[in-house]
C-alpha cells in the first residue's frame, strides 16, 4: 500500500525544489554565486556527477576538448601520469590510452523530464507549448518592474489572489474552459488536490513537481528567490512559489480538459514503465570518469606552474626584509581585476607598496544617495548592516531619454514623436555608431555618488535611527573597525604619508549584466563610499588615539585618500582631497601621474584579449580605444571581467610579488607574522570561500554548458520586466553568464594558496562550518606554502599533503620582455618570474 | 541619366554575391564588404537625391528585359522611381548603412557571421528590387526574398527551439501575403489584358475606364493587395507575428522588423494607392482595418512586459496609423510618419538592453508605489477584460492556429493510409489516368470537362495538405510536394491548351529540385539514424553544406525566384479565367501549403535543438 502523500510532504517537496532551482536575484542586484549550490554537500566530482545524470547538465569540457588540450601541451602530460598513478594505481597504462583515444558517444540522458514527457508520448499532446506562453506572460506581468505602462492589477493578497480578482470580474478568462475556473475561486484549492487530478500516484509528485520546473528553471527560479527574498524587488510583488506551481498545474489541466474533454486519466495511473527515481542511487559512467581524470589533469597542470613559481619566488626572497619607507601604500579590492593595475603601480613606483582586500573594506553599511527613495547595500551579500550612510549635497541629476519613456508607446503620443523626435533618433543612430559617447543609457561607476557631496559617516551620541538602522559610526565602532582591517591585512606599522583606499567599479553600456560588473564584496555596487567611509575613519584624529590604545600608532603625518578604479575605462577618481596637507597634496599630484600611466598600462594589457584593437599599438591610443568600448552600444564586452580568475592568494604582498599570474589571481594581504593563531586568517577564508569560489565557479559552469548553466549568448537577449532577460519574447528567463563573458575563460576551479604554516591552516579551517565544506568537498582547491621552509602542502581527501611540482624550471622575465610577450597573444600566458629591474 | 539607377538594384546583388565568396573565418572582410556595398549605395543615393531633385523630381520607368514573352503574355521587368521610392530608399541606405557598421562589432565571434550579413544583404537586396520595381512581378520577386530572408534571420539561432518555432510560423503568415500578390497578379492580368506597370496606373483616366466595367474584380484586387500588404506589415488580423520575429540578434530585430521589412506594407499600398484611390469603399476598409489595428496594439503594447514585445506593438499601432493616412491620400504625411517611426524603433530596440539600468536608476530615484493610468478609472468589468485580452493579444496568435492549422491537420490525418512505398502505386495509377484523358478530352462528355480541373486542382490540395502534416516519413512529404505540381499541371491542362514550353517553365525548376532535395535526403539517411517529422532533429549541427543545399531544393519547388518555376507559378494563373474563383483558390491554397510544407522538412529535419546531446544544447523554453 502506498503511503499518502500528506501535505507537508508537499511542502518539504516544493522546498527541496526550490534549493535546487537557480538562485539568481534579479538583474540589478546581480551577484556571483555557486551555479550548482544544491550539490555542494557533495564532493565536488560526485556532486558533478549527480547533476549531469539527474539534470543533464554538461559538467565538463567536452572529451574532444581536452584532448585537443593536452595535444596543444595545455594539459601536461607529466601531470596527467602523475594523477593516474594516484587514481588509478591497478591499471595506469589501461586507463591513459581510454583517456587518449577510446571514442564514447556521449549522450546525455538525463532523469529530469522522463516522467511528464509521457504527456507527449503517451497521450500525445505537447504541454510545454500550450501552456509556457499563458505561464510566462502572466508571471512575467505579474512581476514586472516597470516596463509595462498598463500594470498587472495586483491584489495585496498575492498572485492567486490577483487572478482571482482578475478571473472572477473579466468577461474574458486565461483558461480555455470552465472546469478550472471554478477550482481557482473555490476555498479549497490545494496542490495536492491538482495533482492527483494531473499525476494521480502520490509516489511520483516530486518527480512531476521537478520535471515541471525544470521545464523553465528561469521563472521558477526568479519566483522562489522573490519568495524568500521579498526585498529584492524595488516594486515589491508578493508571490509563494507554491502559488505559481498551483497555478502551472491549473493551466495544464485547462490544456488537458480543452483537448480531451473532462475525462482523462491521470498521467500516473497510465504508465506501464515508470522512470527511475530522480535521486535514486547513481553510477559512474566510463565517459564521466574519463572526463573528470582529464578535467584534474587539466587543472593540476596549472596549479603545478603556479605552485612552482611560488615557491621558487619564496626562496629566492628568503632574506629579502628590508624595511624601506615607502612612498605611498594603496589599499586595493581583492578583486582579480586589482591584480594587474598593482603591479604596474609597483612598476611605477618601486618603493610603493599595495595591499589587497575585500573591497568593502570592512565597513558594512546600507548607502542612500540624495534623492535616493531606497537604501543600497554596499557590503558581501550574506552580511546584513545595521549601518546607514547617507549622501547629501549632490548636485547631480539623472539625464532623461524620451526613448526609453512611456510616451513614444501611446498612439498619439507616439504619432507625435515618430514625426518629431523619430529624426532626432536617426542622428542619435549615426553618432552611436560613428562617435560614441557617454549618454543616459550608459552606466557610469562615478556616478554611484557624487564627488563632491557629503557622507553622514560619523554618529555623535549612538541615536539618530532610521527604519532600525543606525546613521553612521560612532567613534568606537570606527576604530573596531579600521583596527580589525588593518591587522588582517597586516598594515599596522610603517605607515606611508599617503595611504590611498581604492575600491572599484565598472562602466558600460546595452549591459543587462551591470551590476556583476561591478565590485562583488560590495554587492555589486561599485566601491566608491566604502573607500570614502574608510579613509575618512582613518584621517579621524579620535580613532587613531584609540587606535594607539591598541597598539597601532598611524603617524600624524599619514593620510587617507580615498579612490575609485574604473576596471573598464582605467580611470581614477580621487575624493575629499581638500582635507590633504600641502606636502602630502604635492605628493599626491606625483602619484596622480604615476597612477595614469600605471593605468595606461594596464588598459593595453588588457586590450590584449580585445582582438579588436592592436595591442602593439602605443599605450595612449590603445587606452582611448579601451574607454571607447565601454559606451558603445554595439560592444557587448566592455571589459571581460572575471574571465580566466583561476586563484586566490592569501599571504604578504612578498609571498608573489615576482610571480607573474596574468590577471587570473584574487589577492588577500595577510601577514601570518601578525596573525599566529589565524584569528583573521579565518576571518579571510570565510570571505573569500563563498566570494571568490562563487566567482569562480559561476564562471566555470557558464563555460562548460552556456546554454543550461549559462545564459547563451547575450546578442539576442530581451530585458523581462527589468528582473531578467530571455530570447525572443516568450522564453524562459536565462540565468548565468552570457557566453561574451566566459568565451575566453578556462573551467579551472579555484586555488586558494595561503602563506602560513599546514598545521595552523587545517585547524582554522575548520572553524566555520560552512567555510569548511568549500575545502572539504573541494569546491575550492586548497594550498599552504610554509612561510618558512617553501615546502608546499595540497589539501586533499581532507588532509595536508607535501607536494613536489613536477615543473622544474620557471622562466624569468623583466619588464620589458613581459610587455612583448603581453602584445604578441591573445592566450593565456604562463607564469613567469619577473626579474626586478633596480636588484 | 537614369543608367544610373540599374546601379541600385545591381550594387547589393554584387555585394551579395561578394559576401558569399568570402571565407566564413574573415570577419573583417565579410563585414568590409557589408557596409562598403550599403554605403556606396547611401552615398550614390544621396546623390542621386540631388540630381532628382534639380530635375524636377519626374518620376523615372525604366522597361528592363522580357523573360517570357507570348501572344498573350508577357513577363518582363521593370523599374520605377519616384518619390516614394527615393524616401524608402535613403531610409533602407541609411539604416542598413548604420546596422551593418554596428553588426560589425557586436556579432564578433558569434557563430554565424558570415550567414549574418550574407542574409542582412540579401535582405538589401530584397528590399531594392521592391522599392524599385515597375510592375507587380518585379516586387513580387523582391517580396519572395524579404520573407526568405526574414525566415533565416529568425532563425539566426537555429540550434534553439523557439526561433525556429517563430520563423515557421512568421513564414506561414508571410506566405498567405505572397498569395494575395498572386492572385493579385492572375486577376490584374484579366483586368488590363497585360501585366501594368506602376506608371500606367498613374493614368486616372485609364484606371477610371477599366475599373468602371469592372468594379468587382476591381475591388478583389485592391484587398488581395491589401492582403499581402497587412501580412508584411503586421496588421490585424495578422499583428501577432511581429513580436515573435524578435528572435535573431538585437541590430537585425531593429532594422528587419523595428524598421524596413514592416514598412512594406505600408509601401505597397502607397505603390498602388493610384489604382484604389476612387474606389471609396476600399478606403473606408483600409481606414477601419488601420484604426482598429491601433487600437489594438495600442492597448496591446500598454500591458507588454518585455522591452521588444511593446516597442513591436507600439509600432504595429503607428503603421496602423499610417495605413490611415494612406488611405486618406495624404501621401507626404505618411512617408514622414514611416521615416520617423523605422527611425525611432530602430534606435529604441538597439538600446533596448540599457532600459533595465536607466529604469531602474529612475526609479530608485523616483519611485511612486503604484501608478495610476487611464484604465483605472473605467467599470472593473471592462478594465479587467481588457486587460486580460490585451494580455492573451487578443488571441491572434491562437486564432491562426485554431482557424488554420488546425482545420488543416484534421484533413491531412485522414490521408494516415498513405506511406512512402504505396504512394508511387496509389498516385502513378491516379496519374495515368489523368493523363490519359487529358491527351484524349474527346472521351470526356463536356459535362464533366468543366469540372475535370477542379477535381485535380481539388486532388492536388490534398495531397499537400497531406505532406504538410505528415509526422513521420520525410520522403513520403516531399514526394507529395513534387507531386502536388504535376497534379496543378494537370489540372491546368484540362483547362485551356497549354503548351509542352509552359509545362517546361513551370516543371522544370520543379523536377530539379525535387531531384536535388532527394538527394539531400538520401544522404542524410545514410548519415543519420534518425531523420523524422515529428520533432525538429538539429541536423544543420553537423551537415550544414546538405542543409544549405536542401534549403536550395525547398526554395525551388516552393516556386522562389532561383528557378523558371518562378515564372511557371505566374504563368500557371495566366490559364485560369476570371471567372474560375474555385479553380484559383485551390491552386493558390496549393502554392501556400507546398512552400510552407517544403520549408517545414527543412526546420524539422535541420533546425532546431540538435539531437545528438554530446553538445552543449539549450533547453526547449529558451
Amino acid at each position: 500500500m502506498l503511503k499518502e502523500n500528506s501535505g507537508s510532504d508537499l511542502t518539504a517537496t516544493l522546498e527541496k525544489l526550490k534549493h535546487f532551482l537557480p538562485a539568481q536575484a534579479p538583474l540589478k542586484d546581480f551577484i556571483h554565486h555557486n551555479t550548482l549550490h544544491a550539490f555542494q554537500h557533495d564532493h565536488f566530482l560526485d556532486g558533478l556527477n549527480k547533476a549531469h545524470e539527474i539534470f543533464g547538465y554538461k559538467v565538463f569540457l567536452t572529451i574532444q576538448e581536452y584532448r585537443a588540450l593536452f595535444k596543444e601541451g595545455k594539459i601536461n602530460p607529466a601531470c596527467l601520469d602523475l594523477l593516474l598513478k594516484e587514481q588509478k594505481t591497478d591499471d595506469t597504462i589501461f586507463w591513459r590510452s581510454l583517456l587518449i583515444s577510446k571514442k564514447y558517444p556521449d549522450e546525455i540522458q538525463p532523469r529530469i523530464g522522463q516522467l511528464r514527457s509521457n504527456w507527449k508520448s503517451f497521450f500525445k499532446i505537447d504541454l510545454d507549448s500550450l501552456v509556457h506562453p499563458t505561464l510566462f506572460r502572466v508571471i512575467g506581468s505579474y512581476l514586472d518592474q516597470g516596463i509595462s505602462i498598463w500594470q498587472f492589477p495586483t491584489s495585496e493578497n498575492g498572485f492567486l489572489d490577483s487572478i482571482k480578482e482578475l478571473e472572477k470580474s473579466s468577461l474574458v478568462s486565461f483558461f480555455r474552459t470552465s472546469r478550472v475556473k471554478e477550482m481557482l475561486l473555490k476555498e479549497d484549492l490545494s496542490l495536492e488536490k491538482l495533482l492527483k487530478i494531473l499525476v494521480g500516484q502520490p509516489s511520483l509528485f516530486e518527480h512531476y513537481l521537478f520535471d515541471q520546473q525544470f521545464a523553465h528553471p528561469g521563472w521558477s527560479g526568479i519566483v522562489a528567490v522573490i519568495d524568500e527574498h521579498p526585498n529584492s524587488l524595488i516594486d515589491a510583488k508578493k508571490i509563494t512559489f507554491e502559488e505559481f506551481v498551483i497555478f502551472e498545474m491549473l493551466l495544464e489541466i485547462d490544456a488537458l480538459d480543452d483537448y480531451f474533454g473532462t475525462i482523462w486519466s491521470p498521467l500516473g495511473l497510465k504508465l506501464e514503465v515508470l522512470p527511475k527515481d530522480l535521486f535514486s542511487a547513481i553510477e559512474l559512467k566510463e565517459s564521466s570518469e574519463i572526463k573528470r581524470l582529464w578535467q584534474q589533469a587539466y587543472e593540476w597542470t596549472y596549479y603545478d606552474e603556479v605552485l612552482k613559481g611560488i615557491q621558487v619566488n619564496a626562496e629566492n626572497n628568503a632574506s629579502d626584509h628590508t624595511a624601506t619607507p615607502h612612498s605611498f601604500q594603496a589599499l586595493f579590492c581583492i578583486d582579480d581585476r586589482e591584480c594587474s593595475i598593482r603591479r604596474y603601480i609597483e612598476l611605477e613606483d618601486a618603493n610603493c607598496e599595495t595591499f589587497g582586500t575585500a573591497g568593502f573594506f570592512g565597513v558594512e553599511f546600507y548607502f542612500q544617495p540624495e534623492h535616493g527613495k531606497f537604501y543600497t547595500k554596499v557590503c558581501p551579500a550574506p552580511v546584513t548592516p545595521n549601518y546607514l550612510i547617507k549622501e547629501i549635497e549632490n548636485t547631480n541629476r539623472q539625464k532623461t531619454d524620451f526613448h526609453f519613456g512611456k510616451h513614444s508607446h501611446g498612439l498619439l503620443g507616439g504619432w507625435l514623436m515618430t514625426h518629431t523626435l523619430g529624426f532626432w533618433s536617426a542622428l542619435r543612430l549615426f553618432f552611436t555608431v560613428f562617435k560614441p559617447a557617454q549618454s543616459a543609457s550608459s552606466v557610469t561607476s562615478f556616478r554611484h555618488m557624487d564627488k563632491h557631496s557629503i557622507l553622514t559617516i560619523e554618529n555623535f551620541n549612538g541615536e539618530r535611527s532610521e527604519d532600525g538602522l543606525q546613521i553612521g559610526y560612532t567613534v568606537d565602532e570606527m576604530t573596531d573597525r579600521i583596527e580589525n582591517l588593518l591587522r588582517s591585512i597586516g598594515l599596522t606599522s610603517n605607515f606611508a604619508p599617503l595611504v590611498y583606499v581604492v575600491g572599484h567599479g565598472s562602466s558600460s553600456v546595452n549591459n543587462t549584466h551591470y551590476a556583476g560588473y561591478d565590485c562583488g564584496a560590495c554587492s555589486g555596487r561599485p566601491g566608491s563610499v566604502n573607500a570614502r567611509v574608510l579613509s575618512f575613519i582613518g584621517n579621524h584624529s579620535v580613532v587613531r588615539e584609540k587606535l594607539k590604545e591598541r597598539g597601532i600608532e598611524i603617524p600624524t603625518t599619514t593620510q587617507f585618500i580615498g579612490a575609485l578604479h574604473d576596471t573598464s575605462r582605467d580611470e581614477m577618481v580621487y575624493f575629499d582631497l581638500k582635507i590633504l596637507s600641502d606636502e602630502n597634496f604635492k605628493a599626491h599630484q606625483e602619484n596622480k601621474v604615476k597612477f595614469k600611466r600605471a593605468l595606461t598600462q594596464n588598459a593595453k594589457e588588457r586590450s590584449r584579449r580585445f582582438i579588436s584593437i592592436n595591442t602593439r599599438k602605443k599605450s595612449e591610443s590603445i587606452h582611448k580605444k579601451v574607454k571607447i568600448r565601454t559606451v558603445s552600444l554595439f560592444e557587448p564586452r566592455p571589459e571581460l571581467n572575471h574571465a580566466t580568475n583561476s586563484l586566490a592568494i592569501v599571504g604578504r604582498r612578498s609571498f608573489t610579488e615576482n610571480v607573474f599570474l596574468d590577471r587570473r589571481a584574487f589577492m588577500n594581504s595577510y601577514d601570518y607574522l601578525k596573525d599566529p593563531t589565524g584569528t583573521y586568517l579565518l576571518s579571510i577564508l570565510n570571505a573569500v570561500a563563498p566570494v571568490c569560489g562563487g566567482i569562480n565557479l559561476e564562471y566555470y559552469f557558464s563555460r562548460v554548458d552556456n546554454q543550461k548553466l549559462g545564459a547563451g549568448t547575450k546578442l539576442p537577449h530581451n530585458v523581462m520586466g527589468l528582473i531578467g532577460v530571455a530570447n525572443g519574447i516568450d522564453g524562459d528567463l536565462r540565468t548565468g553568464l552570457p557566453s561574451q563573458m566566459i568565451e575566453v575563460h578556462d573551467p579551472l576551479r579555484l586555488m586558494v594558496i595561503i602563506e602560513h604554516f599546514p598545521s595552523i591552516v587545517e585547524e582554522v579551517i575548520q572553524r566555520n562550518p560552512a567555510t569548511f565544506e568549500w575545502f572539504k568537498n573541494e569546491w575550492v582547491k586548497l594550498a599552504v606554502v610554509n612561510p618558512e621552509t617553501a615546502e608546499i602542502f595540497t589539501y586533499q581527501n581532507g588532509e595536508f599533503k607535501s607536494f613536489i611540482p613536477v615543473t622544474t624550471e620557471v622562466t624569468e622575465i623583466s619588464a620589458s620582455e613581459l610587455a612583448t610577450e603581453i602584445a604578441a597573444t591573445h592566450e593565456n600566458l604562463p607564469v613567469y618570474l619577473l626579474k626586478k629591474s633596480n636588484v | 541619366m537614369n543608367w544610373f539607377i540599374h546601379l541600385f538594384v545591381l550594387l547589393p546583388f554584387i555585394g551579395f554575391t561578394l559576401s558569399l565568396l568570402v571565407p566564413k573565418r574573415n570577419e573583417y572582410l565579410l563585414s568590409w564588404v557589408s557596409f562598403t556595398t550599403v554605403g556606396i549605395q547611401l552615398f550614390a543615393a544621396i546623390g542621386f537625391c540631388f540630381i532628382w531633385i534639380f530635375n524636377n523630381f519626374q518620376a523615372i520607368n525604366l522597361k528592363e528585359f522580357s523573360i517570357l514573352k507570348s501572344e498573350n503574355y508577357h513577363f518582363y521587368i521593370d523599374i520605377y522611381f519616384d518619390r516614394i521610392t527615393l524616401v524608402f530608399l535613403l531610409i533602407g541606405a541609411l539604416l542598413t548603412f548604420i546596422i551593418t557598421v554596428y553588426s560589425r562589432y557586436y556579432l564578433h565571434r558569434e557563430g554565424g557571421y558570415k550567414r549574418f550579413f550574407n542574409v542582412i544583404l540579401f535582405f538589401y537586396l530584397g528590399y531594392n528590387i521592391v522599392i524599385f520595381s515597375g510592375n507587380l512581378e518585379t516586387l513580387f520577386i523582391g517580396w519572395e526574398i524579404l520573407g526568405v530572408s526574414s525566415f533565416l534571420l529568425i532563425a539566426f539561432y537555429r540550434d534553439r527551439y523557439l526561433p525556429v518555432k517563430n520563423a515557421v510560423k512568421v513564414f506561414s503568415i508571410y506566405r498567405i501575403g505572397d498569395v494575395g500578390l498572386i492572385l493579385a497578379m492572375w486577376l490584374s492580368h484579366h483586368l488590363w489584358h497585360e501585366n501594368i506597370s506602376f506608371q500606367k496606373l498613374n493614368n486616372a483616366v485609364l484606371v477610371h475606364d477599366h475599373l468602371m466595367q469592372h468594379s468587382t474584380i476591381g475591388f478583389m484586387i485592391a484587398l488581395l493587395i491589401f492582403i499581402s500588404a497587412a501580412a508584411k506589415s503586421a496588421q490585424l488580423p495578422f499583428s501577432s507575428w511581429l513580436p515573435r520575429a524578435m528572435e535573431g540578434p538585437t541590430p537585425s530585430s531593429a532594422i528587419f522588423y523595428g524598421s524596413l521589412s514592416v514598412h512594406i506594407g505600408a509601401f505597397l499600398l502607397m505603390r498602388t494607392y493610384p489604382f484604389w484611390e476612387n474606389q471609396t469603399a476600399f478606403r473606408v476598409f483600409v481606414i477601419i482595418v488601420g484604426l482598429s489595428t491601433s487600437l489594438v496594439a495600442t492597448f496591446t503594447a500598454r500591458v507588454q512586459s518585455t522591452v521588444k514585445s511593446q516597442i513591436a506593438y507600439s509600432s504595429i499601432a503607428q503603421i496602423g496609423l499610417i495605413f490611415i493616412e494612406i488611405a486618406l491620400g495624404w501621401e507626404l504625411i505618411a512617408l514622414v510618419h514611416v521615416a520617423g517611426n523605422a527611425f525611432l524603433r530602430t534606435y529604441q530596440l538597439l538600446v533596448s538592453p540599457s532600459i533595465v539600468s536607466y529604469k531602474i536608476r529612475e526609479q530608485f530615484y523616483n519611485y511612486i508605489p503604484k501608478i495610476k493610468t487611464i484604465e483605472d478609472s473605467w467599470p472593473k468589468r471592462l478594465e479587467y477584460s481588457l486587460y486580460i485580452l490585451s494580455l492573451k493579444e487578443w488571441n491572434l496568435d491562437s486564432l491562426m492556429y485554431r482557424k488554420m492549422w488546425n482545420p488543416l491537420k484534421k484533413l491531412g490525418s485522414t490521408w494516415g493510409f498513405l506511406t512512402f512505398k504505396n504512394v508511387y502505386i496509389f498516385f502513378g495509377l491516379f496519374f495515368a489516368i489523368g493523363v490519359f484523358f487529358a491527351l484524349n478530352q474527346k472521351y470526356i462528355s463536356p459535362k464533366w470537362s468543366e469540372y475535370m480541373p477542379l477535381l485535380f486542382a481539388f486532388f492536388g490540395l490534398l495531397l499537400v495538405v497531406k505532406a504538410f502534416t505528415e509526422r513521420n516519413s520525410v520522403r513520403l512529404s516531399w514526394s507529395l510536394i513534387i507531386t502536388n505540381h504535376f497534379a496543378i499541371a494537370l489540372a491546368i491542362s484540362f483547362n485551356e491548351h497549354f503548351s509542352f514550353w509552359h509545362f517546361v517553365w513551370y516543371l522544370s525548376g520543379v523536377i530539379i529540385s525535387g531531384l536535388v532535395g532527394y538527394l539531400c535526403i538520401q544522404r542524410l539517411r545514410n548519415r543519420e539514424e534518425w531523420v523524422s517529422l515529428d520533432q525538429f532533429y538539429g541536423h544543420a549541427y553537423e551537415h550544414p553544406k546538405i542543409a544549405l543545399v536542401f534549403l536550395l531544393a525547398c526554395l525551388g519547388v516552393a516556386g522562389f525566384p532561383i528557378t523558371p518555376t518562378f515564372i511557371g507559378e505566374d504563368l500557371i494563373f495566366s490559364h485560369i479565367k476570371e471567372n474560375q474563383i474555385g479553380l484559383a483558390t485551390f491552386i493558390a491554397l496549393s502554392i501556400i501549403i507546398n512552400g510552407l510544407a517544403a520549408i517545414r522538412i527543412y526546420a524539422r529535419i535541420f533546425l532546431g535543438p540538435h539531437v545528438k546531446t554530446y553538445h552543449e544544447v539549450a533547453k526547449r523554453s529558451s
